[in-house]
């Protein structure tokens, strides 16, 4: 059953990376004028010109199914198409190049991945201490006054839009930490302890705002999984065992209580990302975020189209390794 | 309508539901509250632009010298039109997706589940925002956009409660007398789930503002009308460095207000017509834990007939 389990989430996580693919493929097709316009942006260039460029990036070819070969009998010449020549640099990992300074996509996105994933990874590390420290004392303490206000806060945090905090925060920490950027300029050499300990300090706002909006839904998770597992028999048996209360909360309560947190951070992981998004905007953090954030303004397509399956194909692949991290976890699941 | 009493003694809902109020009245009425027409063109000269708060602008101006406080009753519109309209068309979605997965099972339940799924998986405001940015800024492409991706949760809530509704007893008397299965499903399990349906419904009005607002914050707005996104975005691009906190500060607070006040309207109905739910079911929480634990049945919830 194990092994069914984990078969049928893979064969899910592969039909759902060929569907973005395909959908990411044919949303820029749609898209209104000609590409080669759009790259050179150059009203001196020829119309020779012009069709030598479109046939040496395979834009002369139809874009699904190449019909008029498949017509002529030719069963494989069908498939030369922009669809198969999108494939095919995708497996080689080309994945276009930028309209505004025809820099190769893969390596502006490879350049940034790291610094959107360390933003990603210390929010989301901040955020379920945060949410699972106050989820307990909620839970321990629930229907008091405690626990109202975690769950106000809770709320609060909710409804605030991630962005606007990051403002507030931006507003309010002007002066004593830095509020743009990743780095001091010409503070100190890459790779230095130094340059470490500035992008440390660049990275206390992002990564705090980040946190406090995932948080809410962390906490609110641990405390209902909290309330549940103390009704549960064998608390009242290390109850009765003579256990003290923190010995049960923590070994006992928390143990059981962290399984949904896995399934949760991955499922909140869309979320992150969008709110990854908002707060590189808002800090101008030099990661993917900013990167979408600057290439809508600059209408750089395939940067944007990059981008996106990149942060796709990386959320799929995290909820991938978080359904076979839980049956890990939890044998007893089967389906769900 | 004992349910919707009983809404009334939930300080919650009661709050929100005054604090929902107040938006309603300055979106409805708004070119009569708005001293300014912020559609207008305006004659400006240099001491206009982002001055501070005095008796002529309430809430100063902004970077084009255009009232503030007109452009924030003005943007209660948009919100609201999004929201409402957004989460309309989720729930119609969601709901008919969820009592046909729900009521029919098998091949069509997983096929839609798995469409359900899918669009769970991939992260909503990087797709929201590549689609926009091809297809181009609109309020109905946004709209389009926020409600084709947001009734999946309503569509799993709907499913849960029709797979426990359609195994009870009433459902089977109506196939004894020969009704058919539209007939069952419009008239016996509908019914019983709208509840639920429109809790959650007021639940993703606040959501679908917010997207709304993220979108316009990344510059997605739809350019020609005055939201509180769009203004977010022109205040953050040129005012924050200007220190011009009236122009910064009254758009978020406006988001946080109706975003606050449709979250706790949403969670004490739920907590009304759920008697199960007895913490907040906010955000993904609860949904979450829907998504983890085998679905229960909540058969209970709703009283049997006699």
């Amino acid at each position: 059953m194990q092994f069914d389990y984990l078969l049928r989430k893979v064969f899910f996580a592969v039909i759902t990376l060929i569907v973005v693919i395909v959908f990411n493929f044919f949303l820029f097709r749609i898209l209104p004028g000609d590409p080669v316009k759009l790259l050179f942006r150059n009203p001196r260039l020829t119309r020779e010109a012009q069709e030598l460029i479109r046939v040496q990036f395979g834009l002369d070819k139809p874009v699904w199914l190449n019909i008029e070969r498949l017509s002529a009998g030719d069963i494989p010449g069908a498939l030369d198409s922009q669809f198969t020549a999108y494939i095919h640099n995708l497996l080689q990992g080309k994945l276009g190049i930028s309209f505004t300074n025809r820099q190769d996509v893969g390596e502006v996105l490879s350049e940034r991945v790291w610094r959107t994933v360390l933003l990603v990874f210390s929010g989301e590390l901040l955020a379920i201490v945060m949410g699972v420290v106050v989820g307990l004392v909620a839970a321990w303490k629930r229907g008091t006054a405690i626990d109202s206000a975690a769950l106000f806060i809770g709320l609060l945090t909710w409804a605030l839009p991630t962005f606007f905090l990051g403002i507030i925060l931006l507003i309010l920490a002007r002066g004593i930490l830095p509020t743009g950027g990743m780095v001091t300029p010409g503070l100190a050499e890459e790779g230095t302890l130094e340059y470490w300990i500035d992008v440390g300090r660049h990275l206390i706002l992002p990564s705090l705002t980040l946190a406090v909006v995932s948080a809410s839904g962390y906490m609110l998770i641990m405390r209902s999984s909290v309330v549940e597992v103390l009704s549960e028999a064998y608390i009242l048996t290390a109850k009765a065992k003579g256990l003290s209360n923190a010995r049960i909360l923590f070994s006992h309560a928390l143990k059981n209580a962290m399984l949904p947190m896995i399934t949760i951070i991955a499922l909140t992981l869309g979320y992150v990302v969008g709110g990854a998004i908002q707060v590189e905007t808002v800090f101008s953090w030099p990661g993917i975020g900013r990167l979408i954030y600057d290439s809508v303004a600059k209408q750089d397509y395939p940067v944007l189209q990059g981008a996106f399956l990149l942060l796709a194909v990386s959320v799929i692949l995290a909820n991938l390794t978080a359904d076979i991290l839980y049956s890990v976890f939890d044998p007893r699941v089967k389906v769900t | 309508m004992k349910q919707f009493r009983q809404f009334w003694r939930k300080p919650g809902g009661v709050i929100g539901a005054l604090m929902l109020l107040v938006v309603l009245v300055a979106a409805v009425f708004a070119p009569w509250l708005a001293p300014y027409d912020p559609y207008q063109r305006v004659q400006v000269e240099a001491s206009d632009i982002l001055a501070p708060p005095d008796s002529e602008h309430l809430l100063g101006t902004d970077d084009a010298g255009k009232d503030v406080w007109s452009q924030l009753i003005h943007g209660a519109r948009v919100s609201l039109l999004v929201g409402f309209t957004a989460s309309f068309v989720s729930m119609v979605i969601g709901t008919t997706v969820g009592l046909v997965a729900g009521y029919f099972g098998g091949k069509i339940d997983n096929f839609l589940m798995r469409i359900v799924d899918f669009l769970l998986v991939i992260p909503d405001l990087p797709l929201a925002l590549v689609i926009i940015a091809v297809w181009g800024r609109g309020l109905w492409k946004i709209i389009l956009v926020i409600s084709l991706l947001g009734w999946t949760y309503t569509a799993r809530l709907v499913r849960a409660q029709t797979l426990a509704i359609k195994e009870r007893q009433f459902i089977l008397r109506a196939r004894a007398i020969g009704a058919n299965h539209r007939r069952i499903i419009i008239y016996h399990v509908l019914p019983l789930v709208m509840p639920l349906i429109m809790a959650q419904a007021v639940l993703d009005i606040s959501a679908s503002i917010l997207a709304e607002a993220s979108l316009s914050f990344l510059g997605l707005g739809d350019p020609t009308l005055v939201s509180w996104g769009n203004m977010l975005n022109f205040a953050f691009e040129r005012a924050v460095s200007r220190q011009a906190w009236w122009f910064l500060l009254p758009p978020g607070f406006a988001i946080l207000w109706v975003t606050l006040a449709l979250i706790l309207i949403g969670t004490s109905l739920e907590e009304v017509v759920n008697p199960r739910i007895k913490s907040h079911h906010l955000f993904n929480a609860s949904r979450m834990v829907s998504l983890i634990l085998p679905v229960p049945p909540r058969a209970e919830a709703i009283k049997e007939e006699p």
